[in-house]
């Protein structure tokens, strides 16, 4: 995934126009299934602001509130681990399973594990793990990344899936039926449930003052999991911290609403303590969350609840697939947290926007998601992270456009150039013109025109 | 009343019609309209495009044209958001101030500023609007599909005042067209892929024009309408607004 670039990934997804639209259709749903949500309650826009207030000041607050979870947490009798970024994550996990001679492990949906590349790394150790949510399994047994964080397949179709269960749970060739095939994934996984003796889930919200913490799924797998293994390992970003339990009055009702439309997501689970005979462990992420709490214009990125809703409703992510963001966490929140994560690999995606505005105006949480995508491109300008071309091109129409005479002598010689020399802008090297006409240039500008209606 | 046209640069070199149509609207609504005649650009391409430091020169340039109106209108949204947003000027903060306050798009202009409540106009087609990013979500001339709150429509308001004008939305009717500034040409596909979709939203209604309040969208619009031998035509609703037709 490295090395890619938002633009030319996007071609190549463009180039199936057919299944483009359907990508976008589908996703479109989506976001109107989320609407007549949000319309359903008349303080929704209450409701969000009411989110947005509880996680800015917890943001302000979490070295206090981390340390009260932690006490909880320990407390109720659960193991807490810190780790600075992805590898510290990926070792905490590995001894774990190695200190107690692990050999199955399924895993609920987790963007954190992906971000850290946690799968890549055991699976490099010989500890193999079974991705249990079904989109995420499918594209795990394809070999692919989730595109989505909520709906992880979503740029696969019914036929896509067909296939790959044809591969590799010897499902009938071409049959696409949909009730069938999540049949046959429902057994392989129950047996998957079974056999395991660790299980790995996320945390949507973790509770201060309980030391609990919730996993929300709508296909119980998380809780499938956690209740069948004799160790559960629960992954949470450090930014998942909510003070109070009386808060998830507020993001349990946002949550399902702005993914999926849905009132609320089917298990909302609450753990708190570890059964008789069960370890529980709890590992707190950092890896470069501190730094964005630092950079005072991103902060508030780390508001976000993933419920992927700027996905959904994003016109560029719709019509250009998960993967062509080459990130853990794509669409228009991944194009604001990644270029702290790492802003050479990542420069590309504060671009890959129209700067709409969409996405901050579905956020449950409000962040200035379109704000942010304009502020890390200043930031990525300054830092020398974009081509130098753009940065030479960038510079002599700076300099023009400061000098009005030189301006209209450029716009006049433009336009004299355009009708005498058509060739010249209409080429293939002009990007404007590969599928779009360039404007008729006119014989004289307002300018022109202004002064000599002055004149008569 | 003193206002200051301001004229994007695009707009002036290759849409003169535009800006025409808009010095006459409100001379006609008896303000007292100037061009000032060394304006160029806003500095909005150059800001994102992440080069908001290269825009400097725009600043101060736009400062020394209209540091003297009662307000400044443009006929676009996008070019009077970003001056809301980004005009500065280090020696002069307190004009730059007043410049960001009483800058206005046309359409908020004539019905907040000029509260217009009738306008001798005709233009006797079928017209389907395109709702411009930045001017509705960044400047509010129209309500958001996204947010939960009553709907309006500053533009549409003035639209209902023309004779014979029959007016559609497509079915997203918010949905972003893929202009985006430098976008369209670092995004070329998805760029297009994007103005495809409105047009075809668009066509089903059986339209005329396409009308906007951003000749931006439009000129995009227009590009991909043409290479497509469409007879759809674009519009701004300036052009409409003081139309006789």
């Amino acid at each position: 995934m490295k090395g890619m670039n938002h633009a030319k990934a996007a071609e190549q997804f463009i180039a199936d126009e057919p299944r483009t639209d359907w990508h976008d259709e589908t996703l479109w749903f989506v976001r109107q299934k989320r609407d007549k949500a949000a319309h359903g309650l008349p303080e929704w826009e209450q409701l969000r602001e009411w989110a947005s207030q509880i996680k800015n000041h917890t943001l302000s607050n979490l070295n206090n509130y981390l340390i009260e979870f932690e006490q909880k947490a320990q407390a109720n009798g659960i193991t807490v681990h810190w780790a600075a970024d992805g590898a510290d994550h990926n070792r905490i996990i590995y001894d774990i399973i190695q200190k107690n001679n692990i050999q199955k492990i399924v895993k609920s949906k987790s963007m954190l594990t992906e971000e850290c590349g946690l799968n890549e790394f055991l699976h490099a150790k010989g500890v193999e793990t079974i991705d249990t949510d079904l989109g995420e399994r499918i594209v795990q047994l394809r070999h692919e990344a989730p595109s989505h964080i909520v709906l992880p397949a979503i740029h696969l179709k019914k036929q896509d899936v067909s296939d790959t269960f044809h591969e590799h749970l010897h499902t009938e060739k071409g049959n696409n039926d949909p009730q069938y095939l999540t049949e046959a994934a429902r057994q392989h996984l129950r047996e998957k449930f079974i056999e395991s003796e660790l299980a790995i889930t996320g945390v949507n919200f973790a509770v201060a003052e309980t030391g609990g913490f919730v996993v929300c799924t709508n296909e119980g797998n998380a809780d499938m999991g956690a209740h069948a293994a004799s160790i559960h390992i629960a992954c949470m970003g450090f930014e998942k911290i909510i003070p109070k339990a009386e808060h998830l009055a507020v993001f349990l009702r946002l949550l399902a609403r702005s993914a999926t439309g849905q009132p609320i997501t089917t298990y909302s689970s609450h753990f708190k303590k570890p059964r008789d005979g069960q370890q529980m462990h709890i590992v707190i992420v950092d890896n470069g969350r501190t730094k964005q709490l630092g950079r005072a214009d991103f902060r508030n990125s780390l508001k976000c609840i993933r419920c992927a809703a700027c996905f959904n409703t994003c016109p560029v992510y719709r019509r250009s697939g998960g993967h062509s963001y080459h990130t853990a966490v794509a669409g228009p929140i991944g194009s604001i947290l990644n270029p702290n994560i790492d802003m050479k690999a990542n420069a590309d995606l504060p671009f890959a926007s129209t700067l709409c505005g969409s996405c901050s105006n579905v956020c449950p949480v409000k962040i200035d998601i379109h704000e942010q995508l304009w502020k890390w491109r200043q930031v990525l300008t300054e830092e020398g992270y974009v081509d130098s071309g753009k940065k030479i091109g960038m510079k002599g129409m700076a300099f023009v456009l400061a000098r009005p005479a030189l301006y209209r002598f450029a716009g006049k010689a433009t336009r004299w150039m355009m009708q005498t020399f058509p060739f010249i802008a209409k080429n293939k090297l002009n990007p404007w013109y590969k599928q779009r006409e360039m404007p008729e240039p006119p014989k004289q500008s307002f300018r022109d025109w202004y002064l000599k209606q002055k004149k008569a | 009343m003193k206002v200051g046209l301001f004229i994007p640069c695009y707009i002036d070199q290759f849409y003169p019609q535009v800006a025409i149509s808009t010095f006459q609207l409100l001379q006609k609504l008896g303000c007292d309209v100037s061009f000032p005649l060394n304006q160029s650009c806003c500095g909005q391409p150059m800001a994102n495009s992440g080069f908001s430091a290269l825009s400097s020169g725009c600043d101060k340039n736009f400062i020394s044209n209209f540091n003297c109106f009662d307000y400044i209108v443009a006929p676009s949204g996008s070019c009077v958001l970003h001056i809301k947003q980004h005009l500065h000027d280090e020696q002069n903060p307190q004009v730059a101030a007043h410049i960001r306050s009483h800058v206005y798009e046309l359409t908020e202009f004539l019905v907040d500023v000029l509260k217009v409540e009738a306008i001798d106009a005709s233009f006797y087609h079928k017209v389907g609007w395109h709702t411009s990013c930045h001017g509705q979500r960044g400047l509010q001339l129209s309500s958001m599909s996204e947010l939960m709150v009553p709907s309006f429509s500053k533009p549409e308001k003035l639209l209902r005042m023309v004779k014979g004008l029959q007016l559609s939305k497509p079915l997203r009717a918010d949905e972003c067209c893929g202009f985006g500034g430098t976008f369209c040409v670092f995004e070329e596909a998805v760029s297009v892929k994007m103005g495809k979709d409105r047009i075809k939203e668009h066509a089903v209604n059986e339209i005329e024009y396409i009308a906007s309040a951003d000749v931006s969208c439009l000129m995009h619009l227009e590009g991909i309408l043409n290479r497509n031998g469409s007879a759809v035509k674009t519009i701004h609703i300036a052009e409409i607004l003081n139309s006789n037709a």
